[in-house]
């Protein structure tokens, strides 16, 4: 087996809040993600998502757990080693206008990184011009730019290219699209997907849409209050997916998305509850309060990832297989 | 027939930016029928919040809004009222419900204060018939345990509970239309088909005629009768629901459709985009505004304003149906 791009194993995050209280954001989460394969990581805000695509590029480090990017360990570097191997890891946020600086050009924007590692060759305006034609930007027309004089999927694009002048190994994608419109979503989602087959990348692909998820993946983590709860292929996302909570997903999606051959075994009543509190997430199970399956036992065990074969694991005590 | 409950004749809302003037929403006419649920769907910049709001009255005449053309809701033209006129409207005849349900309620006022108000505004109820409808309204609306709920604050509260309260609000006078502008945006999905559902059996229930403004086609497919689909201020294809979303006739709505991730579609599928950005309202390309973007413009579509003709305003409306749907 071929070493994973990236894995982390068992990520704890949390946030205290005063009065000895913590956020329980990410509560023991591991992953891998393989060389030229997209993981996508699915769920509804505050489920922990974006804490762990900052905890794999140790900003903020995670509490306890482990980041390996290729044969390189992450956490415990001192600041300085980290700048180095972390590197070829890039990240893109949700709201690409407010993460470019608003008084920088797009040309300097992008070449900031190397400038930051003091590499000045003769190539530079080439380089430049280069990684932003590759975003399918045309150089002529915005290497003068600023940030508000972008679009926002244009904006997008610079966070793409700037993302690559490091030449990364791993992309993670934090709700790349969230903010764009539907007509201009597309163009960066297939942007996404030429670029990683072009430059050989590994992408973590965070996002709250089902679809969107589905689209970009290889395979699929769900999450709900800062744990796994299904990982599966994502041809096998609307068709196969067991673990009540994802199911609650699914079903929640407006019909004309929803697939009239979707999975009728597993019938998910709705529940009314709303998400409990990250700051005293329920005992066992932490999706038991709102679960249509919940017996005594998801109360007072915790229902680890098993294995149920074909690339697919699930965390639940109740579901029939 | 009846007059319809809401006529919309050719509404002009103009803008003087310190950028020049922008036209945001550029002759749109509609009518809506007692009881009838239309969507509006369109990106953002395409009007569609900005026509809710100038329906509502919110946005009127004034010193750097022009607004023309008609809004009658009930044969009363809500931009021809005085403005103790439209408060009058507000509420009892037409009601609107924002995306954002925390800036929509008051974080000093207890949530039952919220409802209590209009009640004793337009119904003259004493405090406590106040105070005991708007504990049914909130269980109405599917809140438990209403009567501890009416004496919380906003902050107390998750943010589908919020947005019960703000639509029970809005229902408290009975009103025969709502405009729901992008209800459940700010929500979780597994809250928002709550929400949605929520909206739609009472709209039933209490047989109310709703606008639903979306930038999301899902949300509007299922759940409204007609639709209007808005491109750059402008109405450019309307009809059923159905209708539309099986075969859509402009290029816009089809390409729209079709751009958007499907479930049912195959993992790393390429998405059929649109190329370009939506026009800049400031200065809109002449003739077809979808034009430079249109995979099927011509001369004619770059110099002449297409009407809407037969529902659609389009000189080359498409006639196949989406191989998606086929």
């Amino acid at each position: 087996m071929t070493t994973p791009a990236l894995e982390a194993t068992d990520l704890v995050v949390e946030f205290p809040v005063g009065r000895g209280q913590k956020v329980h954001a990410v509560s023991g989460v591991s992953l891998s993600v393989a060389p030229g394969e997209t993981l996508g990581i699915l769920g509804e805000s505050g489920c922990g998502k974006s804490t762990i695509g900052r905890a794999l590029i140790q900003m903020p480090a995670p509490d306890s757990g482990t980041v390996r990017l290729g044969d390189r360990e992450l956490t415990g570097l001192r600041a300085k080693e980290l700048r180095g191997a972390r590197a070829r890891m890039q990240i893109i946020m949700q709201d690409p206008i407010s993460s470019l600086n608003p008084r920088r050009k797009v040309k300097d924007l992008v070449w900031e990184s190397h400038a930051i590692w003091g590499y000045d060759g003769d190539d530079k305006e080439a380089k430049i011009d280069e990684v932003l034609r590759a975003v399918g930007l045309d150089p002529e027309t915005v290497r003068e730019r600023r940030p508000h004089e972008l679009s926002g999927g244009q904006a997008q694009r610079v966070c793409i290219a700037r993302a690559l002048m490091m030449d990364p190994v791993v992309l993670i994608c934090d709700e790349p699209v969230s903010s764009l419109d539907v007509s201009v979503q597309a163009q960066i989602l297939n942007l996404l997907e030429a670029t990683k087959a072009r430059y050989d990348l590994s992408l973590v692909f965070i996002a709250h849409d089902v679809a969107v998820v589905k689209n970009i993946s290889d395979r699929v983590m769900v999450m709900y209050l800062g744990k796994s709860c299904e990982v599966l292929p994502s041809e096998d996302l609307h068709l196969r997916a067991v673990h009540p909570y994802t199911r609650l997903l699914l079903s929640s999606l407006p019909e004309a998305q929803q697939s009239s051959s979707a999975n009728g075994d597993v019938v998910v009543e709705r529940v009314a509850a709303e998400l409990p509190s990250p700051l005293n997430p329920p005992s066992g199970c932490r999706f038991r309060t709102r679960c249509p399956l919940a017996t005594d036992r998801c109360a007072a065990e915790e229902p680890l990832l098993r294995d149920i074969g074909a690339g697919h694991q699930v965390a639940c005590h109740n579901v029939a297989l | 027939m009846t007059a319809p409950l809401l006529e919309v004749d050719d509404l002009r809302t103009r803008f003087l930016t310190p950028r020049g003037p922008m036209v945001a929403v550029d002759g749109v006419s509609l009518t809506l029928a007692a009881g009838e649920t239309l969507g509006i769907v369109g990106e953002s910049g395409s009007g569609k919040s900005v026509l809710g709001r100038t329906i509502m009255g919110l946005i009127t005449n004034g010193p750097t809004t022009t607004v023309t053309g008609a809004v009658r809701v009930d044969g009363a033209d809500i931009h021809q009222l005085t403005p103790q006129g439209r408060r009058a409207l507000w509420g009892t005849k037409i009601a609107m419900v924002f995306q954002d349900p925390m800036t929509s309620l008051n974080p000093t006022k207890r949530v039952g204060t919220h409802l209590s108000e209009s009640l004793r505004f337009h119904r003259g109820l004493s405090r406590g018939a106040a105070r005991t409808r708007a504990v049914e309204l909130l269980k109405l609306v599917g809140i438990p345990e209403p009567e501890r709920r009416a004496g919380q604050y906003p902050h107390e509260l998750s943010g589908g509970m919020r947005q019960r309260v703000v639509i029970a609000m809005a229902l408290a006078c009975d009103p025969k239309l709502l405009i729901a502008d992008e209800p459940t945006t700010a929500l979780d999905v597994t809250v928002q088909k709550q929400i949605l559902d929520l909206l739609q059996s009472l709209a039933e229930r209490l047989q109310m005629a709703t606008i639903l403004i979306s930038h999301d086609l899902g949300t509007v497919s299922g759940r409204t009768d007609r639709v209007a689909v808005m491109y750059a201020g402008r109405v450019v294809e309307s009809g059923e629901t159905r209708d539309v979303f099986a075969q859509p006739r402009h290029p816009y709505s089809g390409a729209l459709i079709e751009s958007i991730p499907r479930l049912d579609a195959a993992s790393h599928s390429l998405l059929p985009a649109i190329v370009g950005q939506p026009p800049n309202m400031l200065n809109p390309p002449s003739g077809c505004r979808f034009a430079p973007r249109c995979a099927f413009a011509q001369d004619r579509c770059r110099t002449e304003t297409p009407a809407l003709v037969d529902d659609v305003a389009c000189h080359f409306p498409l006639t196949q149906a989406l191989e998606v749907h086929a």
